[in-house]
């Protein structure tokens, strides 16, 4: 394989941690070229205003200076599915759709009406491939090369000690089964292995591409609220479809008196709810808190319009990205920790109350 | 506001790029690690615990060796004295036979020599007194040959008888 061999050659692997220093040096210097971008012509700098664009989605994948990468848009509207590429859509400019007219609002397309105005009593269904749909699955296939590559290792060095990548990573999945998974789940872990490895790594990456600043990096994936939605919503299913009778005993037929019953029993479903939803908002609000703090030091170079406050701000930064490179394992770590334990509370056999 | 509403799609691609995410890796890559390294430990495990049972074994057959060692050292001793003793029992034997037989010789060697002491004695005797008789007749018939003489010795001893 080889891929898998440009993985395990010595090269990569020293270049590789060359390159996270690189990066983590850069920041600053190719932010600056970014925050540029971002303002417009006349116009006093907002910061909040580029570092929204940053923390959200967006339809482009924005590479260097003002070029940036076309996305599909994909569109579902009560006249059915239509796909077009980004590039036609611009701020505040309307194209000419096969249904519609549409016109891109904050980022957000919008159906415009015969006066090209926004229509607003028009709903459109956005299914776009945006940036962090597009950048996940940058993640997802570096993900896959990664780990078939570890694990086509495994099987050409069968029983043998670990070497390269391989050995980088096991202690990692053995951290996530024996210190993750065992203690939380105990015996059952085998059945939610595979969730929990995905998650933290899925996590992790993301986490960790998010920090490298230019493209193909410094996306928002994990502080957006939709991925961590989505993450917990997985989670909140496998908890409750793992459930056994005593965990849904807990619920609904708690061992307390019957008039708190009616107390009880709802506090418990919104505690079904409320487990996953804390991991959503967790992982949302440290990400995002991150991004922000980085963004916020970098615009202080361009609120004070001064580049004698470029020191401070890189060393501020760079204090930051290395707090963040720690925020990228620990908040991986906590998400699957968490949804460990609650699955482990969920099947569970004795119940002690 | 904005930061905090997911927006369907993302949370549509999301959610089916990462359970298609969860399926490709646990067929390609969670089941075969995980296996291989469960696989691995267990080996590990099964050396370690043989290398322990060896070394028991080892620990037990050492044991057995310095027992039979030991064993066959008392034995060797116990032989060894044994023959040490019916050595010891054999001279001390032979050395009494051997006394006995000497003394049973002198003794008899002493009564040949005394019987033979006696014969020869007794031949001396005989000898002597035929001798002397030899002798005594010759000298008497020497002293007799003339009559005076004896009758100078008749007359010798008559007088001798008288005075007693």
């Amino acid at each position: 394989m080889a891929i898998g061999s440009i993985l395990k050659s010595k090269f990569f692997k020293y270049s590789g941690i060359y390159a996270l220093f690189v990066v983590l040096w850069a920041i600053p210097a190719l932010a600056f070229s970014q925050g540029k971008a971002g303002s417009t012509d006349g116009k006093p700098y907002d910061p909040k205003e580029a570092i929204f664009e940053h923390i959200g989605d967006s339809h482009s994948w924005h590479t260097f200076g003002k070029s940036a990468v076309p996305l599909p848009v994909i569109l579902y509207t009560d006249k059915g599915v239509e796909i077009f590429m980004s590039d036609k859509l611009h701020e505040g400019e309307v194209y000419q759709g096969k249904n519609y007219n549409y016109i891109l609002e904050k980022d957000k397309v919008k159906i415009a009406g015969s006066s090209g105005k926004i229509d607003t009593a028009k709903k459109v269904w956005d299914f776009s491939i945006t940036r962090n749909v597009a950048s996940m699955w940058m993640g997802m296939i570096l993900l896959l090369v990664i780990f078939i590559s570890v694990s086509s290792s495994y099987k050409k060095r069968n029983g043998k000690a670990p070497r390269g990548l391989q050995s980088f990573l096991e202690p990692v999945i053995l951290f996530v089964r024996d210190d993750v998974a065992i203690p939380n789940i105990g015996v059952k872990h085998h059945k939610f292995m595979s969730l929990l490895l995905t998650l933290f790594f899925f996590i992790l990456i993301n986490n960790l591409l998010g920090l490298v600043p230019f493209f193909p990096g410094s996306y928002n994936l994990t502080g957006n609220i939709a991925v961590t939605l989505s993450l917990s919503a997985i989670v909140l299913v496998v908890i409750n479809f793992s459930g056994n009778k005593y965990y849904w005993k807990h619920i609904f037929m708690p061992e307390i008196p019957l008039w708190l019953y009616i107390i009880m029993v709802p506090v418990e479903l919104i505690g079904v709810i409320s487990k996953p939803f804390a991991l959503m908002i967790r992982l949302f609000a440290n990400i995002t808190a991150g991004h922000i703090i980085v963004l916020s030091l970098i615009s202080l170079i361009f609120i004070f319009k001064s580049l004698a406050v470029s020191p401070a701000s890189v060393v501020f930064v760079v204090f930051m990205d290395t707090i963040e490179l720690l925020v990228a394992f620990l908040q991986a770590y906590i998400f699957t920790m968490l949804s460990a334990m609650f699955i482990g509370i969920a099947v569970q056999e004795h119940h002690h109350e | 506001m904005e930061l905090v509403t997911p927006e369907i799609g993302l949370v549509f691609w999301t959610t089916i790029s990462f359970l298609i995410l969860l399926g490709l890796l646990r067929w390609f890559a969670w089941k075969p690690i995980l296996a291989a390294v469960s696989e691995r430990e267990n080996s590990i495990e099964k050396a370690l615990s043989q290398a322990d049972a060896a070394k028991e074994e080892m620990a037990r057959l050492t044991g057995e060796n310095e027992a039979l060692l030991k064993q066959a050292r008392a034995e060797r001793d116990a032989i060894l004295s044994d023959a040490t003793k019916v050595k010891n029992q054999i001279i001390g034997e032979a050395k009494t036979a051997a006394q006995k037989e000497g003394s049973r010789q002198i003794e008899l060697a002493r009564v040949e020599i005394n019987s033979q002491k006696a014969i020869a004695m007794a031949d001396v005797k005989n000898q002597v007194a035929t001798l002397s008789l030899d002798i005594a007749e010759k000298i008497l018939r020497k002293q007799f040959e003339d009559q005076q003489k004896q009758d100078e010795l008749v007359k010798e001893l008559l007088r001798e008888v008288k005075l007693n």
